[in-house]
């Protein structure tokens, strides 16, 4: 055997490696914010937040951009939240061990591995065309509430895990009905940690693109969206177009640094928040 | 008059049944729209010059729907940044499962999940705007937005996944096992590499898969990044087009039930399969995770 000098210096090595690796991680999310703050933070106004483009997009603001954005995430959670959490409460108070349990948490899995892109080609095929809701609000609202569904099953379903069987068998032993047990007391208890879910719904339907590419998104509409069936222009696709496609592309880049930063802002934020939750909900436990 | 309580309770049963089915019914709803809107491109080209055809001109007339260059581009992309994101992601998950004290861990572990909370698009904007003039200079090269760049932006997204979910895994190795190895006089890092990550290497496995997984259907980073050509790549500095850029490059301007529109769905189609595999691979090996305890060491 290797005298332990020996032993403990291979020891060191492997563990500053370790730390080197997880501290790149720091640093390169540092580097990035940094990099979008410093260059972002010139463009922002309150011109820039509450004024319509224009110009073709070289001057003024991204309002339209900020509402849409809002609109279509707060959309995405609205269908998305129902749906998620009514799973969830199947999956863990109702079904048993069979084999239709299995095929359902098999789809949710393969759900959450569809490609971004692909949902969008889905929404395209299916609510923009078949449905008839055109290019709009509510099309793109569908397509990314599908995207985040199983985020929030996902999330519903560990704070459902979190509440102790004895609340359960409690509350069924004093002759309530199962329903009656899941209403006033397993969702009231399991509720905080489900916000948790809500809000990192919110968080990832504000920054993806690709779903809403095909099925709400526009380049520009010139005025605000006033119905769910009008086509929007959002945060993620505003920096994408202006970013690629165009012919000023280098006129804008200001515009697109200072959305890429109220965009990054407006998402970590949120994430932010959702940590700060659970951290306090684990605290509790 | 009211329901009798059985009678509302299987109402609710009832009710939650179909509601706890959505996620497999959107599941087959993708899957049927992929297959409805993307099989028709067959009676143009037979399925073996779609996927190993390398001339993709879907404009052209006479059009060519070949799209091996596509895969190809896909795999470089794919494979060069798991290159980048296993060994950072896995040895990011041994520092915070094993090694970091508390407080640390307490700052790594957020960040790590605002990372992978990011945007993909800015991630991609910072790839175009920072890193491809960056490449570009110190390198003289004829573009920054190629493989190499849009791997080292999807490796910054795909290692938050293998970290968390391998970080679960080495922390689910039940403790007697690490104690009874550090016992009999092994040092922490001998503990860690003969006994704990074999033993949560099935987790492992199944993260870095997950990754991957991730990192193919990932669309704005390579839209933006990896340069947009459509061709066979010769270098790591070679532009390439992967399968989601080109769906998301070309559907604006393919006409409805176009063959041009038709393949794009084939893409789509070909992208799911893809993902899907990796997703039942997944599967399958954390199944077998599931089995590593105390029953069998």
């Amino acid at each position: 055997m290797k005298p332990l000098y020996k032993r403990k210096f291979s020891q060191g090595i492997a563990f500053s490696l370790f730390r080197g690796a997880s501290y790149i991680n720091v640093l390169v999310l540092a580097v990035f914010i940094g990099f979008i703050a410093i260059n972002g933070i010139s463009a922002i106004s309150w011109e820039f937040l509450t004024q319509m483009p224009r110009e073709s997009m070289t001057e003024g603001g991204i309002l339209p951009c900020i509402i849409g954005t809002i609109y279509i995430s707060l959309g995405a959670i609205l269908v998305a939240f129902p749906l998620g959490v009514g799973t969830a409460i199947y999956l863990n108070e109702f079904a048993g061990e069979g084999r239709w349990t299995r095929i359902l948490r098999m789809g949710i899995i393969n759900l959450a591995g569809v490609p971004s892109v692909v949902y969008g080609l889905f929404g395209l095929g299916f609510f923009v065309i078949l449905l008839g809701m055109g290019v709009s609000l509510l099309a793109g609202a569908l397509t990314l509430g599908a995207f985040i569904l199983p985020l929030i099953i996902g999330s519903a379903e560990e704070s459902l895990r979190s509440i102790p069987q004895s609340y359960r068998e409690a509350s069924l032993a004093l002759g309530a009905t199962k329903w009656q047990t899941i209403y006033k007391m397993v969702l009231p208890a399991a509720f905080p940690g489900m916000l948790t879910g809500f809000i990192l719904g919110v968080s990832r339907a504000a920054g993806e693109t690709a779903p809403i590419m095909f099925t709400a998104a526009v380049y520009s509409t010139g005025k605000l969206p006033s119905s769910i069936f009008d086509e929007i222009m959002v945060m993620p696709y505003h920096i994408y177009v202006l970013a690629t496609a165009g012919t000023s592309i280098d006129k804008t880049r200001p515009l697109q640094y200072g959305t890429a930063l109220v965009l990054i802002c407006l998402v970590l934020g949120l994430n932010l928040a959702a940590i700060i939750i659970r951290n306090r909900l684990q605290k509790k436990l | 008059m009211g329901l009798q309580s059985w009678q509302r309770e299987k109402l609710v049963h009832g009710f939650f049944l179909l509601v706890g089915a959505s996620g497999v019914i959107i599941l087959l709803l993708i899957f049927l729209f992929l297959v409805r809107e993307g099989l028709p491109i067959f009676e143009v080209v037979s399925v073996v010059d779609f996927i190993f055809g390398t001339q993709w001109y879907p404009t052209y007339d006479p059009a060519d729907y070949g799209i091996f260059s596509l895969i190809v581009g896909s795999l470089c992309v794919v494979g060069m940044s798991s290159l980048i994101a296993v060994p950072v992601g896995v040895c990011t998950a041994i520092y915070l499962a094993e090694i970091a004290h508390p407080r640390t861990r307490s700052i790594l572990k957020p960040v790590i999940e605002l990372i992978e909370g990011l945007p993909t698009v800015v991630i991609g904007f910072f790839g175009m705007v920072v890193m491809a003039p960056f490449l570009q200079n110190l390198l003289d090269l004829n573009t920054g937005l190629n493989i190499f760049n849009a791997s080292i932006m999807l490796a910054f997204m795909a290692v938050p996944t293998i970290a968390s979910i391998s970080e679960d895994a080495i922390y689910s190795v039940p403790g007697h096992v690490k104690e009874g190895s550090m016992a009999l006089g092994a040092t922490h890092w001998e503990t860690i590499s003969r006994v704990i990550l074999p033993a949560s290497l099935a987790g492992i496995s199944t993260a870095v898969v997950l990754g991957i997984a991730r990192a193919i259907g990932e669309t704005m980073v390579v839209l933006m990044v990896a340069g947009g050509a459509a061709m066979m790549p010769e270098s790591v500095f070679d532009p390439v087009r992967p399968m989601p850029a080109s769906i998301a490059a070309e559907m604006g301007e393919a006409p409805f039930r176009s063959n041009h529109y038709h393949a794009l769905f084939a893409i789509g189609l070909v992208l799911f399969v893809f993902t899907f595999v990796f997703n039942l691979i997944a599967s399958w090996l954390s199944e077998r995770h599931r089995q590593v305890g105390e029953a069998n060491l």
